[in-house]
Protein backbone atom coordinates (compact mmCIF):
# COMPACT_ATOMS: atom_id res chain seq x y z
CA UNK A 1 0.00 0.00 0.00
CA UNK A 2 2.65 2.76 1.32
CA UNK A 3 5.00 1.23 -1.07
CA UNK A 4 2.75 1.16 -3.92
CA UNK A 5 2.05 4.58 -3.79
CA UNK A 6 5.90 5.74 -2.78
CA UNK A 7 6.46 3.92 -6.48
CA UNK A 8 3.61 6.59 -8.31
CA UNK A 9 5.32 9.63 -6.52
CA UNK A 10 8.54 8.28 -7.50
CA UNK A 11 7.46 8.18 -11.26
CA UNK A 12 6.11 11.55 -11.14
CA UNK A 13 9.42 12.98 -9.80
CA UNK A 14 10.97 10.76 -12.52
CA UNK A 15 8.33 11.55 -15.80
CA UNK A 16 9.65 14.88 -17.50
CA UNK A 17 7.45 17.54 -17.19
CA UNK A 18 4.69 18.24 -19.36
CA UNK A 19 3.28 21.59 -18.98
CA UNK A 20 6.13 23.89 -17.62
CA UNK A 21 9.02 24.90 -20.07
CA UNK A 22 12.61 24.05 -18.86
CA UNK A 23 13.51 27.75 -18.43
CA UNK A 24 10.23 28.21 -16.36
CA UNK A 25 11.88 25.20 -14.08
CA UNK A 26 15.14 26.54 -13.99
CA UNK A 27 14.76 30.15 -13.56
CA UNK A 28 11.74 29.35 -10.79
CA UNK A 29 13.92 27.17 -9.07
CA UNK A 30 16.36 29.45 -8.82
CA UNK A 31 14.16 32.31 -7.94
CA UNK A 32 12.32 29.96 -5.28
CA UNK A 33 16.19 29.24 -3.89
CA UNK A 34 17.06 32.25 -3.19
CA UNK A 35 13.64 33.20 -1.39
CA UNK A 36 13.50 30.08 0.57
CA UNK A 37 17.29 30.24 1.62
CA UNK A 38 17.07 34.08 2.93
CA UNK A 39 13.32 33.55 4.58
CA UNK A 40 15.44 30.13 6.49
CA UNK A 41 18.80 32.41 7.11
CA UNK A 42 16.39 35.08 8.26
CA UNK A 43 14.57 32.80 10.76
CA UNK A 44 17.36 30.83 12.17
CA UNK A 45 18.77 34.59 12.43
CA UNK A 46 15.79 35.76 14.47
CA UNK A 47 16.25 32.37 16.49
CA UNK A 48 19.64 34.31 17.45
CA UNK A 49 18.40 37.68 18.91
CA UNK A 50 18.42 38.10 22.97
CA UNK A 51 14.81 38.90 22.31
CA UNK A 52 14.18 35.55 21.59
CA UNK A 53 16.16 34.11 23.93
CA UNK A 54 14.52 36.05 26.67
CA UNK A 55 11.31 35.61 25.32
CA UNK A 56 11.00 32.33 27.96
CA UNK A 57 10.53 33.26 31.45
CA UNK A 58 13.17 30.35 31.81
CA UNK A 59 15.64 32.71 30.45
CA UNK A 60 14.38 35.88 31.51
CA UNK A 61 14.31 34.99 34.89
CA UNK A 62 16.93 32.97 35.56
CA UNK A 63 20.24 33.17 33.38
CA UNK A 64 19.25 36.56 31.72
CA UNK A 65 19.04 37.96 34.79
CA UNK A 66 22.42 36.69 35.98
CA UNK A 67 24.51 37.80 32.92
CA UNK A 68 23.03 41.55 33.53
CA UNK A 69 24.68 41.97 36.88
CA UNK A 70 28.15 40.74 35.03
CA UNK A 71 31.04 42.63 32.78
CA UNK A 72 29.87 40.91 29.41
CA UNK A 73 26.42 43.12 30.23
CA UNK A 74 27.26 46.23 31.10
CA UNK A 75 31.19 47.24 31.31
CA UNK A 76 32.79 50.90 30.79
CA UNK A 77 33.12 50.64 26.56
CA UNK A 78 29.88 49.59 26.32
CA UNK A 79 30.74 46.44 24.18
CA UNK A 80 28.10 43.23 25.30
CA UNK A 81 28.18 40.13 24.78
CA UNK A 82 23.87 38.50 24.29
CA UNK A 83 22.91 34.89 24.48
CA UNK A 84 23.76 33.60 21.42
CA UNK A 85 27.57 35.37 20.69
CA UNK A 86 28.59 32.82 23.50
CA UNK A 87 25.91 29.92 23.40
CA UNK A 88 25.60 29.64 19.33
CA UNK A 89 28.75 28.60 17.51
CA UNK A 90 28.84 31.13 14.58
CA UNK A 91 30.40 28.97 11.96
CA UNK A 92 27.32 27.72 9.58
CA UNK A 93 27.24 23.98 9.69
CA UNK A 94 28.47 24.29 13.96
CA UNK A 95 25.20 26.49 13.82
CA UNK A 96 22.90 24.19 12.52
CA UNK A 97 24.23 21.20 14.58
CA UNK A 98 23.63 23.84 17.59
CA UNK A 99 20.30 24.65 16.25
CA UNK A 100 19.30 21.01 16.27
CA UNK A 101 20.50 20.26 19.51
CA UNK A 102 18.47 22.88 20.60
CA UNK A 103 15.04 20.72 19.95
CA UNK A 104 15.45 19.36 23.13
CA UNK A 105 15.37 23.05 24.60
CA UNK A 106 11.95 22.96 22.73
CA UNK A 107 10.97 19.63 24.46
CA UNK A 108 11.98 21.25 27.75
CA UNK A 109 10.00 24.29 27.12
CA UNK A 110 6.99 22.72 26.07
CA UNK A 111 7.05 19.97 29.12
CA UNK A 112 7.78 23.03 31.92
CA UNK A 113 11.30 20.54 32.91
CA UNK A 114 13.04 24.04 34.59
CA UNK A 115 9.77 25.89 34.46
CA UNK A 116 10.27 26.81 38.32
CA UNK A 117 13.39 28.51 39.79
CA UNK A 118 13.37 25.06 42.19
CA UNK A 119 13.54 23.06 38.77
CA UNK A 120 16.21 24.65 37.65
CA UNK A 121 18.56 24.96 39.99
CA UNK A 122 18.17 21.17 40.34
CA UNK A 123 19.03 20.74 37.22
CA UNK A 124 21.38 23.62 36.81
CA UNK A 125 24.83 21.40 37.35
CA UNK A 126 23.85 19.55 34.32
CA UNK A 127 22.92 22.04 32.20
CA UNK A 128 26.21 23.92 32.80
CA UNK A 129 28.00 20.58 32.24
CA UNK A 130 26.98 20.49 28.90
CA UNK A 131 28.01 23.78 27.89
CA UNK A 132 31.19 23.82 29.78
CA UNK A 133 32.08 19.99 27.51
CA UNK A 134 30.56 21.69 24.77
CA UNK A 135 33.22 25.19 25.47
CA UNK A 136 36.14 22.44 26.07
CA UNK A 137 35.78 20.81 22.85
CA UNK A 138 36.02 23.08 20.42
CA UNK A 139 38.92 25.45 22.40
CA UNK A 140 36.54 27.90 23.81
CA UNK A 141 36.05 28.92 19.99
CA UNK A 142 33.17 31.16 21.20
CA UNK A 143 35.04 33.00 23.72
CA UNK A 144 37.70 33.45 21.55
CA UNK A 145 35.46 34.90 18.70
CA UNK A 146 36.27 38.28 20.61
CA UNK A 147 39.02 37.71 22.92
CA UNK A 148 41.95 36.69 21.19
CA UNK A 149 45.13 34.85 22.02
CA UNK A 150 47.07 36.57 19.32
CA UNK A 151 46.21 40.11 20.46
CA UNK A 152 46.40 39.97 24.48
CA UNK A 153 48.63 42.39 25.57
CA UNK A 154 50.11 41.13 28.56
CA UNK A 155 51.61 43.74 29.98
CA UNK A 156 48.28 45.32 30.39
CA UNK A 157 47.19 42.21 32.58
CA UNK A 158 47.81 41.78 36.23
CA UNK A 159 50.69 39.53 37.30
CA UNK A 160 47.90 36.67 37.66
CA UNK A 161 47.10 36.85 34.51
CA UNK A 162 50.07 37.04 32.83
CA UNK A 163 51.25 33.60 34.39
CA UNK A 164 48.50 32.13 33.88
CA UNK A 165 47.86 33.07 30.08
CA UNK A 166 51.62 32.77 29.39
CA UNK A 167 51.71 29.11 30.94
CA UNK A 168 48.62 27.00 30.26
CA UNK A 169 47.00 28.92 27.73
CA UNK A 170 50.25 29.26 25.35
CA UNK A 171 50.72 25.94 25.86
CA UNK A 172 46.74 24.54 24.91
CA UNK A 173 46.91 22.87 28.35
CA UNK A 174 43.92 24.41 29.30
CA UNK A 175 40.76 26.34 27.23
CA UNK A 176 39.63 29.45 28.39
CA UNK A 177 36.49 27.95 30.24
CA UNK A 178 38.79 25.79 32.52
CA UNK A 179 39.69 28.84 34.72
CA UNK A 180 36.81 31.19 33.34
CA UNK A 181 33.43 29.24 34.27
CA UNK A 182 31.10 30.90 35.88
CA UNK A 183 31.44 34.40 34.70
CA UNK A 184 28.24 35.05 32.55
CA UNK A 185 26.26 33.41 34.80
CA UNK A 186 26.40 32.04 38.81
CA UNK A 187 28.04 29.05 39.17
CA UNK A 188 25.90 25.79 40.70
CA UNK A 189 27.28 24.19 43.76
CA UNK A 190 30.00 21.85 42.28
CA UNK A 191 30.45 18.24 43.94
CA UNK A 192 34.44 17.81 44.81
CA UNK A 193 36.10 16.56 42.42
CA UNK A 194 34.43 18.22 39.44
CA UNK A 195 34.99 21.90 40.49
CA UNK A 196 36.24 24.09 37.69
CA UNK A 197 40.06 23.32 38.10
CA UNK A 198 39.86 20.14 39.18
CA UNK A 199 37.99 18.32 35.96
CA UNK A 200 39.69 15.85 34.73
CA UNK A 201 41.09 15.59 30.97
CA UNK A 202 42.23 19.57 30.93
CA UNK A 203 44.29 18.74 27.52
CA UNK A 204 42.41 20.26 24.84
CA UNK A 205 42.02 17.58 21.90
CA UNK A 206 44.34 18.66 19.34
CA UNK A 207 41.39 17.45 16.37
CA UNK A 208 38.69 19.80 17.85
CA UNK A 209 41.29 22.81 18.68
CA UNK A 210 42.88 22.73 14.82
CA UNK A 211 38.87 22.37 13.42
CA UNK A 212 37.93 25.59 15.69
CA UNK A 213 40.67 28.02 14.78
CA UNK B 1 9.05 93.69 91.55
CA UNK B 2 8.43 91.37 89.19
CA UNK B 3 9.00 93.67 86.12
CA UNK B 4 12.32 95.14 87.47
CA UNK B 5 13.52 91.60 88.15
CA UNK B 6 12.75 90.28 84.28
CA UNK B 7 14.20 94.22 82.95
CA UNK B 8 17.46 93.17 84.55
CA UNK B 9 17.87 89.61 83.72
CA UNK B 10 17.15 91.07 80.12
CA UNK B 11 19.79 93.82 80.41
CA UNK B 12 22.30 91.75 81.91
CA UNK B 13 21.90 88.77 78.89
CA UNK B 14 22.28 91.98 76.11
CA UNK B 15 25.57 93.07 78.35
CA UNK B 16 26.86 89.19 78.65
CA UNK B 17 26.14 89.20 74.80
CA UNK B 18 27.65 92.71 73.57
CA UNK B 19 30.41 92.37 76.30
CA UNK B 20 31.73 88.40 74.77
CA UNK B 21 31.10 88.82 71.40
CA UNK B 22 31.31 85.20 70.92
CA UNK B 23 31.86 84.36 67.27
CA UNK B 24 29.02 82.86 65.43
CA UNK B 25 29.72 78.55 66.03
CA UNK B 26 31.76 77.10 62.77
CA UNK B 27 29.85 75.29 60.99
CA UNK B 28 30.30 71.67 61.33
CA UNK B 29 32.53 70.17 58.90
CA UNK B 30 31.93 66.73 58.27
CA UNK B 31 35.28 64.84 56.90
CA UNK B 32 33.94 62.59 54.61
CA UNK B 33 31.20 65.32 53.30
CA UNK B 34 33.66 68.37 53.00
CA UNK B 35 32.56 72.14 53.66
CA UNK B 36 29.00 71.53 51.40
CA UNK B 37 25.84 72.49 53.60
CA UNK B 38 23.87 70.21 54.72
CA UNK B 39 21.19 70.76 52.33
CA UNK B 40 23.35 70.93 49.56
CA UNK B 41 24.51 67.74 47.44
CA UNK B 42 28.20 66.91 47.68
CA UNK B 43 30.02 65.99 44.83
CA UNK B 44 31.19 62.24 45.36
CA UNK B 45 34.70 61.64 44.27
CA UNK B 46 35.60 58.88 41.53
CA UNK B 47 34.81 55.62 41.51
CA UNK B 48 38.89 54.24 41.54
CA UNK B 49 39.92 50.15 40.38
CA UNK B 50 40.83 48.09 43.28
CA UNK B 51 43.94 47.68 44.07
CA UNK B 52 45.36 45.05 41.33
CA UNK B 53 48.97 44.15 41.65
CA UNK B 54 49.29 41.07 43.46
CA UNK B 55 51.47 42.80 45.96
CA UNK B 56 50.88 41.11 49.50
CA UNK B 57 50.92 43.87 51.83
CA UNK B 58 51.80 43.25 55.16
CA UNK B 59 49.76 43.30 58.49
CA UNK B 60 49.43 46.43 60.24
CA UNK B 61 48.73 44.81 63.95
CA UNK B 62 48.90 41.14 65.13
CA UNK B 63 46.11 38.85 64.00
CA UNK B 64 45.09 41.80 61.24
CA UNK B 65 43.29 39.33 58.51
CA UNK B 66 45.41 40.06 55.45
CA UNK B 67 44.00 42.67 53.26
CA UNK B 68 43.18 41.21 49.40
CA UNK B 69 45.75 42.59 46.77
CA UNK B 70 43.80 41.74 43.54
CA UNK B 71 40.41 42.94 42.63
CA UNK B 72 37.44 40.67 43.34
CA UNK B 73 34.42 42.90 41.45
CA UNK B 74 31.69 40.10 40.77
CA UNK B 75 33.35 37.17 43.40
CA UNK B 76 30.33 35.09 43.70
CA UNK B 77 30.04 33.94 47.22
CA UNK B 78 27.19 31.90 47.82
CA UNK B 79 26.05 28.53 49.27
CA UNK B 80 26.49 27.10 45.72
CA UNK B 81 29.86 28.57 45.05
CA UNK B 82 33.02 30.32 46.44
CA UNK B 83 35.19 32.74 44.18
CA UNK B 84 37.57 32.63 46.34
CA UNK B 85 38.08 29.22 47.40
CA UNK B 86 38.59 28.26 43.68
CA UNK B 87 41.86 29.64 44.08
CA UNK B 88 42.70 30.03 47.46
CA UNK B 89 41.44 26.25 49.09
CA UNK B 90 44.52 24.24 50.64
CA UNK B 91 43.73 22.08 47.85
CA UNK B 92 43.77 24.37 44.90
CA UNK B 93 47.18 26.59 45.71
CA UNK B 94 49.20 24.25 44.26
CA UNK B 95 47.80 24.63 41.07
CA UNK B 96 46.20 28.05 41.67
CA UNK B 97 49.80 29.41 43.12
CA UNK B 98 47.81 31.51 45.71
CA UNK B 99 48.21 32.02 49.26
CA UNK B 100 46.51 28.99 50.92
CA UNK B 101 43.88 30.07 53.11
CA UNK B 102 45.11 29.75 56.97
CA UNK B 103 44.95 26.29 58.65
CA UNK B 104 42.84 28.02 61.47
CA UNK B 105 40.14 28.68 58.97
CA UNK B 106 39.77 24.87 58.60
CA UNK B 107 38.76 24.09 62.22
CA UNK B 108 35.33 24.62 63.51
CA UNK B 109 34.49 26.11 67.08
CA UNK B 110 34.70 22.79 69.22
CA UNK B 111 38.52 22.35 67.93
CA UNK B 112 37.40 19.51 65.57
CA UNK B 113 39.63 19.31 62.23
CA UNK B 114 37.32 19.61 58.87
CA UNK B 115 38.28 18.37 55.69
CA UNK B 116 36.99 21.57 54.10
CA UNK B 117 36.86 25.65 55.25
CA UNK B 118 34.46 26.09 58.14
CA UNK B 119 31.26 27.84 57.77
CA UNK B 120 32.53 30.24 60.27
CA UNK B 121 34.99 31.41 57.89
CA UNK B 122 33.46 31.00 54.72
CA UNK B 123 32.38 34.54 53.56
CA UNK B 124 36.05 35.31 53.09
CA UNK B 125 35.18 39.12 52.80
CA UNK B 126 33.67 39.86 56.13
CA UNK B 127 36.95 39.97 57.32
CA UNK B 128 39.58 40.15 54.01
CA UNK B 129 39.03 42.77 51.83
CA UNK B 130 40.74 45.07 48.51
CA UNK B 131 41.76 48.14 48.77
CA UNK B 132 41.38 51.26 46.81
CA UNK B 133 43.76 53.53 45.82
CA UNK B 134 42.57 56.88 47.46
CA UNK B 135 43.61 58.69 50.66
CA UNK B 136 42.18 58.28 53.82
CA UNK B 137 39.35 60.80 54.21
CA UNK B 138 39.94 61.35 58.24
CA UNK B 139 43.26 61.56 59.75
CA UNK B 140 44.97 58.30 61.61
CA UNK B 141 47.91 58.77 63.69
CA UNK B 142 47.99 54.74 63.98
CA UNK B 143 51.76 53.63 62.85
CA UNK B 144 51.20 50.09 62.94
CA UNK B 145 53.74 47.13 63.72
CA UNK B 146 55.65 48.01 60.60
CA UNK B 147 56.44 51.32 61.47
CA UNK B 148 57.37 49.97 65.23
CA UNK B 149 60.93 48.96 66.20
CA UNK B 150 61.49 45.12 65.54
CA UNK B 151 61.45 43.03 68.09
CA UNK B 152 65.33 42.03 67.69
CA UNK B 153 66.74 46.12 67.58
CA UNK B 154 64.78 46.67 71.33
CA UNK B 155 66.83 44.03 72.91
Amino acid sequence: MIVERLKRYWRIIRRPSLHFSLGFLTLGGFIGGIIFWGAFNTAMELTNTEAFCTGCHEMRDNVFAELKTTIHYTNRSGVRAMCSNCHVPHNWTDKMARKMQASKEVWGKIFGTIDTQEKFQAMRLELAQHEWSRMKANDSLECRNCHQYESMDFTRQSVRAQNMHTTYLASKEKTCIDCHKGIAHQLPHIPPGSGPSDTPGQIVPKSASAAGS
Amino acid sequence: MKIRCLVLIALGLLAASAGAQPPPAPAHVDAARGPVPIPETTRPPLLRNAVNDDQRLKRNYDMQPPVIPHRVDGYQIDKNFNKCLDCHARAKTEFSGAVPVSATHYIDRSGKVLPQISTRRYFCMQCHVAQEPVQPLVGNSFRGIAAAPAPAAKK
